[in-house]
């Protein structure tokens, strides 16, 4: 049996946001599995261990899938006046995948297995979302 | 009574428990982190792991059993959400026990948590808590203008392509093939022809789905019922059996599915198959879920009926249409016939029609064996029914 105040509790990925701040991308670790989890949660699946770790990511990934939203997909609002964009699937080095936007580039030069390297959006509540651009093209 | 009138009888036991109170009567969470907080407590109490779970019961919203198993990195083959109010996880319990005693099941977890005193909207309903909480989607892929449904199969669709050669044009055969069907059924919302061009001239939305791969968007209504065989021998038409079934689910995000050119019908489909009785070659007709055409070429993949990774050259030279190999989706599917949204209910009533013989002049000379294959999510659950005839019990 658990009792627990009323006094909220942090979220999982408030540890996430926070380090967006100083535009670093961090990933939770479990040190027993000794792997990444991915996306930020308040217990590794592996082995319910609750006490995780963050690490600095590298930054470096490739796309494993992408796609371009046009004029006809059924945008978001505050998607509404963009022109066509890139939303992809990056594998990152250190494993895992995450969801995010290929900029910087022509979306028409964009492929499957691209090098990507991590860029900044700036939010207005002062974090920061990670996206990509084209990166290093030695592999 | 009979021992063997009673196959659920201690076949399952209860391993774990766990709650979560407060003496304030506020918790100050959500509902679905408590649930997953008081899932981890009841794993520990029994000495388990999440990958021991492979079934899951809450009484949860539209996507809450694929949430809670992502979360937990489980695939699981059971699910229930019987929602009937207070007792809903007493029924949790007798569904479960029998999913046990019939080895559907080996380890599942029922779970609830409601918080009505820290603002969560409806008691039950996990998931809609307090407004501090956020789906992962919203957190994760909503801020990049990833669009879903629709997004997720287009990354599908981007990796096969990629990974195996597919071509648009390959993808759009499915279209047509479907739409030759519909042109048969005199119910069906589009039934004007359709060529390969015309779906590749059709608008992109989403790289690489053309307008003319995505389904329609209609109203519609569909109910079944099932009964005893013995029962059924004395009803007013033809019983169709249901021969095996069997459900999967894998992720309840894009981002999260493990290989996006394999989906839990790989899991499904082959469990439903062997229950059956039945290898790919016995089908004489395909009910298969179509909300993109890629929602198809994968399926047919994963099912059995051709390798993985060549959907392509499997459909081409209308195997899937009027007269193919594999006649599928014959009612014009949800590209062609009509999709209100969860299409599953339209693949089993097709699959029934076809195997009584009353599909007018779209009917499958002979049908005797019929899948009806569902998906849901972004490719993130399936569901596959084998049915069949009289001659093939």
């Amino acid at each position: 049996m658990s009792e627990t105040s009323e006094a909220a509790a942090p979220r999982p990925s408030d540890p996430f946001w926070a380090a967006t701040r100083e535009r670093r991308l961090v990933l939770q670790w479990c040190p027993d599995c000794e792997q990444v989890v991915q996306f930020p949660r308040a217990f590794c699946p592996g082995c319910l261990r609750d006490q995780l770790d963050w690490r600095e990511a590298t930054g470096r990934g490739s796309i494993y899938a992408f796609s371009v939203a046009r004029k006809a997909a059924p945008r978001p609002r505050s998607f509404k006046d963009a022109g066509d964009y890139v939303f992809a699937l990056i594998a990152l080095e250190e494993g895992g995948r995450m969801m995010s936007n290929v900029v910087d580039c022509n979306p028409a030069e964009v492929s499957v297995g691209m090098n990507v390297e991590l860029c900044w959006k700036q939010r207005e509540d002062g974090t920061a979302l990670p996206q990509f651009r084209p990166g290093d093209t030695r592999g | 009574m009979p021992a063997s009138t009673r196959p659920v009888r201690a076949s399952a036991a209860l391993v774990g428990v766990a709650d979560i109170v407060s003496p304030t009567g506020k918790l100050g969470r959500g509902n679905r982190e408590l649930e997953l907080a008081a899932i981890r407590e009841a794993l520990l109490d029994a000495g388990l792991r999440p990958g021991e779970v492979d079934g899951l019961a809450l009484t949860g919203g539209i996507s809450a059993p694929l949430d809670v198993a992502e979360y937990l990195g489980i695939e699981p083959r059971y699910v229930d959400t019987t929602m009937t109010g207070g007792c809903s996880f007493e029924t949790h319990v007798e569904h479960a026990a029998t999913a046990i005693a019939n080895g559907q099941a080996e380890t599942v977890v029922i779970v609830y948590a409601g918080t009505p005193r820290s603002g969560g909207m409806v008691p039950g309903a996990g998931g809609s808590g307090m407004k501090r909480e956020v789906a992962p989607y919203k957190e994760w892929e909503a801020p990049y203008g990833a669009v879903m449904p629709i997004g997720g199969y287009a990354l599908a669709a981007s990796r096969h392509l990629a990974q195996f050669g597919t071509t648009s044009e390959q993808l759009a055969q499915i279209a047509v093939s479907t739409r030759q069907w519909a042109m048969k059924n005199p119910r069906a919302k589009r039934q004007e022809p359709l060529t390969v061009e015309q779906v590749l001239a059709s608008p992109m939305v989403c790289d690489p789905l053309h307008l003319n791969d995505c389904c329609l968007v209609t109203d519609g209504a569909g109910a079944i019922v099932l009964t005893s065989a013995e029962r059924a021998a004395h009803l007013a038409k033809d019983p169709v059996y249901v021969l095996g079934a069997a459900s999967a689910h894998t992720h309840s995000m894009i981002s999260e599915m493990p290989d996006l050119t394999v989906t839990p019908g790989a899991q499904s489909g082959p469990r439903a198959f062997d229950l059956a009785g039945i290898t790919p070659g016995d089908v004489d007709v395909l009910e298969s879920y179509d909300s993109f055409t890629i929602t198809v070429l994968l399926a047919l993949e994963d099912l059995g009926f051709c390798p993985k990774g060549e959907g392509g050259a499997f459909v081409v030279d209308g195997t899937l249409g009027p007269g193919g190999r594999l006649p599928t989706n014959t009612n014009g599917g949800g590209l062609s016939y009509t999709h209100p949204g969860m299409y599953g209910i339209f693949l089993l009533v097709e699959a029934v029609r076809q195997l009584r013989g009353e599909g007018g002049d779209r009917q499958v000379d002979g049908a005797e064996i019929a899948v009806a294959h569902g998906c849901g999510g972004v490719l993130s659950a399936t569901s596959t029914v084998v049915l069949g005839t009289e001659a093939t019990r």
